[in-house]
């Protein structure tokens, strides 16, 4: 296991390293940095010694070298626009992104396998061909969509629910969190649907594949003919055996949620880091793209690092080598 | 009394194409202590009566006559509730294959323990006392260490008996094992059907075993009932049936089987099943494309020479060469064969035969040795060109007739692909007729040609694959376990049509198997393989009644034995 782990880390190591790359590549490619920091009536002495100060005349190797060494601590240099650390930035707007990921994928996670399950057991019933239909709706309707919809009718004609923003929130030290308000928890539930929906509906379609294809092995059969109710044969021995390729759909779909909040944060105002690099993108605020682009890329390698740990918690065939 | 009586029982399949009787009429009864054969070829129908009886027939399926007793209670009328409760309390169930019969993802102690718990309303810990208890009985070495382990830490035949020691948690009544033996070894059959037997006796249990392997049959049962599509054909004493059997399938049957104890030139009376594999319409093979071309490079001494051949796996991964643990699949292999020869490699699962073949074939690469064609050592060629005109010499034919035949073409355009890929004919329209002629030799017929593979029953796709391997107007056939997946009947056929082939062609031939009699019936000389390496290189008839290896005398001592069979009444041509 040890040197499985340490293949996949050296494996992370050059994807960081790639993504670093591009994200460098940016600076050089997307504009000249200098003009889009300076006013128009700079002289060019004063461009050029800008650019002598912030490194942009060294070989770009050197460049490159100091991106990666400076990236490493967090540093992704200062915004153009707003002229503060993009770090600072990016961590101010973090806590939102992850509070809305991680509540979508409970949704996702929650909601979609009992569902799958349920599909797959009672495959030919009323309940499950309307879930089934239902689901292809949620496959197919683009979030953006959904979020709109959502909002003209819950907040624009029930008006139950906020339709942008995060309400309250409490900070704590660096980290504010909607979760301990009324109104941050009220925020929270249009955008969160919306960015599950999709995901929801994925787990649940493979939960079913997954359970159906498990149900017709011969172990399960065999639990059935040793007099195993039911209950022990589909949820300790099927649900179990289903779950292991759930884990890496799963995982690379929480990679995802954080990266493609950007919709959702657009549609719904949420204050997020996906919002933030829109309007990135709008400024040519390079450093803020670099660094959102590296930071998805991070979590994205996390991520799989921590479900390639999981497989060996579950699937005890994995563990024989070391024995 | 008996334990488990079945009278008139009747099983349909509701399809869309109308509505398919699986099983007849069928009656049967096993007394305590005693073990009935029901015996049969694919689709006849036994595996779903175990199914049924214990209430698990696979829908659509339904039972639409007949009544099952269980002692006096009749139980195919309970509510499923009540079915669950008898199954694995009171009667207990063995299925074919060990390896996908145990949950992966627990260890064997939770799936003992849970069924234990279950019906025997023990506590944890009387629980996995008894569990401990079990494993013992069924011969498993250090069961207190073993019952912590997960499945797949144990061999097939050690799980098969994991799966018998659930079966009989809760000392049930009847046993119903569906193909106990037939994903093992012949020396792993004899260890758990001796195990069975002695299981039955001591605990005075009754067992229905399903099986078409007549061996099984002669070995274990002491009533046989013998099934043909749905019907149930004959039934009596084990002796009686195999003795001297009354009705023309289970004659036809029991002729199929190849005989361990003589060999015959072809198999007798195997028609009764599929009549078109009658090969109606013959090439002549001097005039024919098929038999052009034969001019290979002359070859003095043998064709085949094989010398040193090793072949390694890496079983565990690591960064550093000398952390890597190697596996030598073959260790150092050498025989040769001669020309017009058929020679057979024969040994157990794992001993490294089907590897050899992929070497000599070029689907390997050997780690070391040389594989010597005629004069050229193969393992010496770089050029993929030059490769190419040996590989058109040498054909494979492989096990599984399933998923070697691409689904998604056409029988003409698999068989016609060598022919095109080697430019072995002008004309399309050649192509085409060569194609159809080949069809209709290995007797599936012309129209044939247009049809998919999945169109087919395993036996013609094994044709097709044959008419496949013929398309290159090869001088050396590779047959891995050609007939291993089929039925003995249609087994019988095809084998019948290779020796047919081969002698027609002067086929050069290496066959793999791990059926001794199989390799009876075939081979000119045999080379027996143990653990990647070659123990006996031996005349075929030579080591059957003379062999010098301890462990040829030992896998030969495990055949199964036939003498009971019946071989009166047979016009039987020795070889």
């Amino acid at each position: 296991m040890v040197s499985f782990l340490f293949k996949r880390l050296l494996q992370s190591i050059i994807v960081m390293f790639t993504v670093a790359l591009i994200a460098f590549s940016m600076f050089r490619f997307v504009g000249d940095p200098i003009n889009n920091m300076v006013g128009q009536d700079t002289t060019q002495q004063e461009r050029d010694d800008l650019r002598e100060r912030l490194g942009l005349n060294d070989p770009v190797p050197v460049q490159f070298g100091k991106f990666i060494v400076n990236a490493a601590q967090g540093d992704f240099g200062r915004s153009y626009k707003y002229q503060v650390p993009v770090s600072d930035l990016i961590f101010a707007r973090m806590p939102a992104t992850l509070e809305l990921a991680f509540v979508s994928a409970i949704l996702a996670l929650v909601i979609g396998i009992p569902l799958g399950v349920y599909t797959a057991l009672k495959r030919s019933g009323i309940a499950s061909k309307f879930i089934m239909t239902m689901s292809l709706v949620g496959v197919s309707l683009p979030p953006f969509l959904i979020g709109i919809l959502l909002i003209l009718f819950f907040g624009v004609i029930l008006r139950w629910l906020p339709t942008f923003g995060r309400g309250e929130v409490i900070e704590f030290t660096s980290w504010s969190t909607g979760f301990l308000t009324a109104s941050g928890l009220k925020s929270l539930i249009l955008p969160s649907i919306t960015l599950a929906l999709f995901q929801m509906t994925l787990i649940m379609r493979l939960v079913r594949a997954e359970m159906l294809e498990v149900l017709r092995t011969d172990f399960v059969k065999f639990a059935r003919a040793r007099g195993l109710p039911d209950r022990l044969v589909n949820f300790k021995h099927a649900l179990k055996n289903t779950l292991v390729p759930v884990i890496t759909i799963t995982g690379l779909q929480l990679g995802s949620l954080i990266a493609f909040a950007i919709i959702t944060e657009s549609v719904f105002q949420w204050p997020g880091m996906g919002l933030l690099f829109i309007q990135a993108i709008a400024d040519v605020d390079i450093p803020i793209m670099a660094a959102y682009l590296v930071m998805i890329a991070f979590f994205f390698v996390l991520i799989n690092m921590i479900v390639d740990i999981l497989y060996y918690a579950v699937d005890p065939r994995l563990r024989a080598d070391d024995e | 009394m008996e334990l488990l009586n079945i009278k008139n029982l009747q099983i349909e399949f509701p399809s869309r194409r109308g509505t398919v009787l699986a099983v007849n009429d069928v009656s049967l009864t096993v007394r305590p202590g005693e073990v009935l054969g029901v015996v049969g070829e694919s689709g006849a129908g036994k595996s779903t009566i175990g199914n049924a009886v214990i209430g698990l027939l696979e829908p659509p399926g339904e039972m639409s006559g007949g009544n099952v007793y269980l002692k006096d209670e009749q139980i195919n009328t309970l509510s499923s509730e009540e079915k669950r409760k008898i199954r694995g309390r009171r009667i207990g169930m063995i299925f074919q294959d060990p390896l996908t019969s145990l949950d992966p993802l627990q260890t064997v102690e939770q799936q003992l323990v849970e069924t234990i718990e279950l019906h025997l309303k023990l506590g944890p810990a009387k629980s996995k006392e008894k569990a401990i208890d079990l494993l013992r009985q069924v011969g498993i070495p250090e069961p207190e260490v073993r019952i912590t382990n997960y499945p797949h830490q144990f061999s097939g035949g050690m799980r098969q008996r994991v799966v018998i020691a659930l079966a009989l948690c809760a000392e049930p009544e009847v046993i119903i094992a569906d193909e106990p033996t037939t994903a093992l070894d012949v020396s792993i059959q004899a260890q758990i059907l001796e195990l069975m037997r002695k299981l039955c006796q001591e605990k005075q249990v009754g067992m229905l075993i399903i099986t078409h392997d007549m061996g099984v049959i002669a070995d274990i049962t002491d009533r046989v009932a013998v099934m043909y599509r749905g019907n149930l054909v004959e039934e009596g004493t084990t002796e009686k049936i195999l003795g001297d059997p009354d009705h023309p399938y289970t004659k036809s049957l029991i002729s199929a089987v190849p005989r361990p104890d003589v060999r015959l030139k072809r198999f007798p009376m195997v028609d009764y099943i599929e009549k078109e594999g009658e090969r109606k319409k013959l090439l002549d093979i001097s005039t024919h494309w098929l038999g052009q071309a034969r001019d290979f490079d002359a070859v003095e001494g043998p064709l085949i020479e094989v010398k040193d051949l090793v072949m390694t796996f890496v079983t565990k991964q690591a960064l550093l060469k000398k952390n890597r643990q190697m596996f030598n699949a073959v260790d150092g292999v050498s025989f040769d064969i001669k020309q017009g020869e058929v020679f057979g490699l024969v040994g157990e699962s794992g001993s490294g035969k089907s590897t050899v073949a992929r070497m000599i074939s070029g689907l390997y690469t050997p780690a070391a040795g040389t594989i010597n064609f005629g004069d050229t050592d193969l393992t010496k060629i770089k050029s993929e060109k030059e490769m190419d005109y040996y590989r058109r010499q040498m054909q494979m034919i492989f096990q599984d007739p399933f998923s070697s035949l691409n689904g998604r073409m056409r029988v003409m355009d698999i068989v016609a692909e060598p022919i095109r890929f080697h430019k072995l004919a002008s004309s399309n329209a050649e192509v085409e007729q060569i194609v159809t002629d080949l069809l209709d030799h290995v007797g599936l017929g012309a129209q044939a040609a247009v049809r998919f593979p999945h169109e087919f029953s395993g036996g013609q796709r094994q044709r097709i694959s044959i008419a496949r391997a013929l398309a290159t107007r090869p001088r050396f056939l590779i047959c891995d376990e050609p007939t291993s997946a089929l039925d003995v009947s249609i087994q019988a056929q095809i084998l019948n049509l290779l020796k047919d082939l081969q002698e027609e062609l002067g086929l050069t031939m290496l066959f793999i198997s791990h059926d001794l009699p199989v390799i009876r019936q075939m081979c000119d000389r045999v080379g027996v393989m143990k653990m990647g390496q070659l123990v006996e290189v031996a005349e075929t008839e030579n080591l059957f009644k003379d062999p010098q290896a301890p462990y040829s005398k030992e896998l030969l001592s495990l055949m199964p034995k036939l003498d009971k069979l019946s071989h009166r009444g047979l016009e039987v041509e020795e070889d």
